[in-house]
């Protein structure tokens, strides 16, 4: 632990550890220091100077190194004649801060002037209006008429596509650079860049294609104007005018927290929709990122069924029906599935004695619910990852990985093909024996270690036979680690389900592939399964579909690859007549003569010893290191279990 | 008085390598050898040289900072020669090479370097092949490489070229540049001594600086003090340009006046005009009004502050009486906006702003209130800058309306 540091803010004492820099400490006591260039998770670099603040430090007398004393007994304190960046400043002991002195705040103001010299009056068109650092502090402090009464301002060039994700309005530029040291010092990919120099600055892409990142969207959250915008929310919707609710990413088993913000929308006719995903803070799971994959979820499912094409009532009974009259019904589910839905089609399995598999192409699901997460490893710690280019399957494990690095780890990556992780590995081969080899080598000198896997069930026992204090499953779904946890069978491959009748419950291609074997098939699914449907009707098969709720229309919770249970909560107002995943499964039970839950919270208790109250606790410390546009977490952090 | 670094004006050929041996070329060097490593320190310590860069910061003090928790260390001569007025370098480089490769020695010597670095702007690429040739024969006659003669040190010099920027010349730009980085200023702290090329502790010296080590070595810091004032000691080249008869590069004791500087040495003013003032450290000056005190005020780092000043680089630029200030702080603007790297927002923008000011005061189309504003905006970038370079842009801006209001009547 490192010792405290005590400072004098704005007349207020506070408390910090030493290495913080003078932002962060305000922000502890509620003051704010305008900043733009400042970042809490990268090195200050002190450009923009919006953070000028007066600072003076207790004076010593250097011969005997005591403190000298005012006549009133009070440490005399030094102070410079010049402002001094804050952000670039850490905090000493006795050190007193102004932030808001007629000197400190007249700095702060003549640096915004110069920020709106040539700044564009975009705003009423502006993505980023409405929260926009810049905006705010304008508004907060600036005048009301230019003094740069020149005609002409500086121009630039408004529509530059960065890439196919991202666009870069030059004029609104303020060259802070954050996105650049984003992209350098924090996902290591330096692909952005700035050309020429002075008043004629600006921000480029180096390479080809463009912005070529898995993280490009962060890029926007932490622009501190609305230079760097997403292709996809460009012009979409003003901030304000849009709700913001808890979710959890659905693209992999990282379990990244986000924020949908959802809005009518006339271009669905007035629906509510999903107009964009924000990442949201949890230090454990995503920090303050999300990747691009999860950013530009589509929620959208036009052709989506959203009510049983016999209605509700008889499709109920025809699935219990068939269920009930079958010699050995089956169920099988997917990781797509919340934790509360897998937990009553179990429940159901189980009262009627039938198997319950989850389809997994990756396996060893048994193996990885004994070990937790694998944190924030550094210095003492190894990794190793196999069989998986995490980079795609999983970036934000990607980036804990290359960050733990940062911090001294030892990395072993083992993959057939090349991936993006091997430029800071220690070893890289292509060959698993091999990989599994040096990680032994590696682990026998580390303190913690970590196997990110991804392969088949030999290949997971393989990994759990090093001994690893965590072994994590690269999983296919976001919530396959919830179907472990609760006792599923792995399966990978549907040959179990030939000639019999079938509760499958999960993505449409997972239907598709049951209807292709299984004699009936009672179909539970949020997603569009018509077309599998209408053809396995023309083949002469049978089925029974009951359209379900998707994650954005429910209240539920998954359990990361980590074992981190996260709550997630309905966005939008749930499509047709269909219902939550867990109330269908009841309801068909109930007909079997089987009772189960039909409230997500009860249902949730039954098979955890937690709460929803648990997962929607907050840890404060966590908003002093938010920067940009990231959403603070007010709603949980989950649980790891 | 012979010269102390300019010795190739007394001496024919002295950038032969044989010449310069038969004038006791790296006694110095060979002496240092011999010394303690501190004791060097020391003894430039001692001889109160100041840095030539500008700065005027004590060589040997810096010298002392040095980490030594922290290796390997380097030092890193700047010969980015950049300011407006400043010519004494590449005359040093080109003419008497030997004995500012014999500085870099005995420095690299002085920190425990064992690598050391010429960073030349890149217009001087001649230079540098010129010294890649000099550095070569300094290695063959054993003066660099490996245990130089017969010691236990070793030492290999590089010269490494800049892409035409004026920021490079500011010590922390200069070694983002030299790791292959956008020339931009870091913030100090951390200063080069303590984190410097590749976060290594490392010394940055002007040319001038470097080449004034070897006689202070050779002849001891009392020796060295017997020119200059007490604490401005040794000599100086004074880069004299601007409306003077003779302009060029003069070698003089630190303390020596500007009347003698301009007028004895620089034939004073051409065409019978007056001298109206002078900027005493190139671009980045503020203009003295060239009154009788001024000319009278004695060149060194205390005495020129007292006219309202800085020695800087001594890059003494004449104005006479036919110039309006209106059109000189022009040119200066288009120069520094031309030259603000742009990673900090008063410098980028407001060196945009004060020279489309100075543009629009300059064609007549300005008004007192322009003027004004130019003072305002100018006073609005002083301080909160983060090197240098915003700061000086302002100098001649202020001190020009200030000091000559009538060149800004409307």
């Amino acid at each position: 632990m490192t010792k405290d540091i005590t400072l004098t803010i704005d007349g207020k004492e506070v408390s910090v550890p030493a290495g913080t820099l003078i932002p962060d400490a305000a922000k502890k006591i509620g003051i704010d220091i305008p900043v733009f260039c400042y970042h809490p998770k990268m090195e200050p670099v002190g450009m923009c100077r919006q953070c000028l603040v007066e600072i003076g430090r207790p004076a010593f007398d250097r011969t005997t190194g005591e403190a000298v004393l005012e006549e009133d007994g009070s440490p005399k304190i030094n102070w410079g004649w010049k402002l001094e960046t804050s952000c670039t400043n850490p905090v000493s002991e006795g050190m007193v801060v102004n932030t808001k002195s007629e000197k400190a705040v007249k700095g702060q103001n003549e640096m915004l002037e110069f920020q709106l010299l040539s700044h564009p009056l975009d705003c009423p068109v502006c993505d980023k209006g409405g929260e926009c650092l810049l905006q705010d502090l304008t508004l907060a402090h600036g005048g009301t008429e230019s003094r740069f009464n020149f005609d002409e301002k500086r121009h630039a060039e408004k529509k530059v596509a960065l890439s196919d994700l991202i666009w870069l309005d030059r004029e609104r530029c303020i060259q802070c650079g954050r996105c650049v040291r984003f992209q350098s010092e924090i996902v290591g990919e330096a692909v952005l860049g700035f050309e020429a120099r002075g008043s004629h600055t600006q921000i480029m892409t180096t390479s080809e294609p463009g912005f070529d990142s898995a993280f490009s969207g962060n890029t926007t959250d932490i622009c501190p104007v609305g230079a760097l915008t997403t292709a996809q929310f460009r012009f979409g919707a003003r901030p304000w005018e849009m709700e913001a609710t808890a979710s959890v990413c659905t693209e992999c088993p990282v379990g990244c927290n986000t924020v949908l913000n959802t809005r009518r929308d006339v271009k669905t006719g007035g629906k509510v929709v999903v107009k964009r995903v924000m990442p949201r803070q949890n230090e454990s799971v995503n920090e303050t990122w999300i990747c691009d994959k999860g950013r530009f979820t589509d929620f959208s499912a036009d052709s989506r069924l959203t009510a049983p094409s016999i209605g509700w009532t008889d499709a109920i009974a025809s699935a219990a029906q068939n269920l009930s009259a079958a010699d050995e019904p089956i169920f099988v589910v997917d990781g797509s599935l919340p934790n509360e839905d897998l937990f009553n089609i179990k429940s159901l399995a189980d009262e009627v004695g039938a198997k319950a598999y989850c389809y997994s192409e990756v396996g060893g699901g048994e193996l990885t619910t004994k070990s937790g997460t694998y944190g924030k490893s550094g210095a003492g710690d190894a990794i190793l990852v196999i069989g998986s280019d995490l980079y795609v399957d999983a970036p934000i494990f990607w980036l804990r990985a290359k960050q733990a690095v940062d911090r001294g780890a030892t990395l072993i990556v083992a993959t057939e093909e090349e991936t993006r992780l091997d430029n800071f590995a220690s070893t890289v081969v292509r060959d698993f024996a091999q990989g599994l080899e040096a990680a032994k080598e590696a682990f026998s000198k580390a303190e913690n270690t970590v196997i990110l896997y991804k392969g088949d069930d030999a290949l997971a026992q393989s990994c759990a036979d090093l001994n690893p204090t965590s072994l994590v499953g690269v999983w296919n779904d976001a919530n396959t680690q919830g179907a472990w946890e609760m006792g599923y069978e792995a399966i990978s491959d549907l040959d179990v389900l030939k000639g019999k009748t079938v509760y499958v419950a999960g993505k449409s291609a997972l239907v598709a592939s049951a209807l292709e074997v299984a004699k009936f098939v009672v179909a539970q699914t949020a997603e569009d399964v018509q077309i599998a449907v209408s053809i396995t009707e023309a083949s002469g098969s049978k089925c029974v579909t009951l359209p379900s709720r998707n994650i954005s229309e429910s209240l539920g919770t998954f359990t990361s690859a980590e074992r981190r249970v996260q709550l997630f909560h309905p966005a939008v107002p749930a499509e047709g007549d269909t219902l939550p995943g867990f109330v269908i499964t009841a309801q068909v039970a109930e007909k079997m003569g089987v009772t189960l839950d039909i409230e997500a919270e009860d249902i949730f208790a039954n098979f955890f010893d937690l709460s929803y109250a648990d997962l929607s606790k907050t840890n404060p410390e966590e908003k002093l290191l938010i920067g940009g546009n990231c959403y603070e977490n007010t709603q949980g952090v989950g649980v790891q279990l | 008085m012979d010269y102390m670094l300019l010795r190739h004006r007394d001496i024919n050929n002295i950038n032969q390598i044989d010449t310069f041996l038969k004038e006791d070329g790296f006694e110095g060097f060979k002496k240092a050898l011999k010394m303690e490593t501190v004791d060097v320190t020391n003894e430039v310590k001692a001889a109160g040289l100041r840095g030539r860069g500008g700065a005027g910061f004590p060589a040997g003090v810096k010298w002392s900072f040095m980490d030594n928790n922290n290796w390997p260390h380097y030092v890193v001569a700047n010969a980015d020669e950049s300011e407006p007025g400043t010519f004494k370098d590449r005359e040093i480089m080109e003419s008497n090479p030997f004995q500012f490769l014999e500085g870099i020695a005995i420095a690299s010597y002085a920190v425990g370097a064992n690598a050391a670095y010429v960073y030349l702007r890149g217009e001087f690429w001649e230079v540098a092949h010129f010294l890649d040739e000099k550095i070569e024969e300094m290695e063959k006659a054993g003066f660099l490489g490996e245990n130089i003669q017969g010691s236990e040190y070793s030492l290999k010099i590089y010269t490494h070229l800049g892409a035409g920027a004026y920021i490079c010349g500011e010590e922390t730009a200069l070694l983002e540049s030299m790791e292959g980085k956008r020339g931009q200023p870091r913030v100090r702290p951390p200063f080069p001594p303590s984190e410097g090329l590749y976060n290594k502790p490392t010394v940055v010296n002007n040319v001038e600086t470097l080449s004034s080590v070897p006689y202070i070595i050779k002849n001891g810091a009392e020796g060295y003090r017997k020119f200059g004032t007490e604490k401005s000691p040794g000599t100086k080249i004074f880069s004299l340009s601007g409306n003077v008869n003779n302009p060029g590069n003069y070698e003089l004791p630190l303390g020596t006046t500007f009347r003698e500087l301009i007028f004895t040495h620089g034939g004073g003013i051409p065409d019978g005009k007056s001298i109206k003032a002078i900027m005493p450290a190139g671009a980045s000056s503020s203009l003295i009004v060239a009154n009788d005190e001024a000319l009278d005020t004695a060149m060194d780092y205390e005495s020129v502050p007292n006219v309202g000043g800085d020695l800087g680089s001594a890059s003494v630029i004449v104005v006479d009486d036919s110039v309006s200030l209106d059109w000189l702080i022009t040119k200066t603007m288009d120069f520094f906006h031309h030259e603000s790297c742009g990673k900090c927002t008063p410098c980028r923008e407001g060196s945009y702003w004060m020279k489309k000011l100075t543009e629009r005061i300059h064609s007549g189309e300005g008004t007192e209130k322009d003027v004004e504003l130019l003072k305002d905006v100018a006073y609005q970038i002083q301080g909160k800058t983060l090197c240098a370079l915003g700061e000086f842009s302002t100098m001649a801006v202020v001190t020009s309306i200030e000091r000559f209001p009538e060149d800004f009547k409307i």
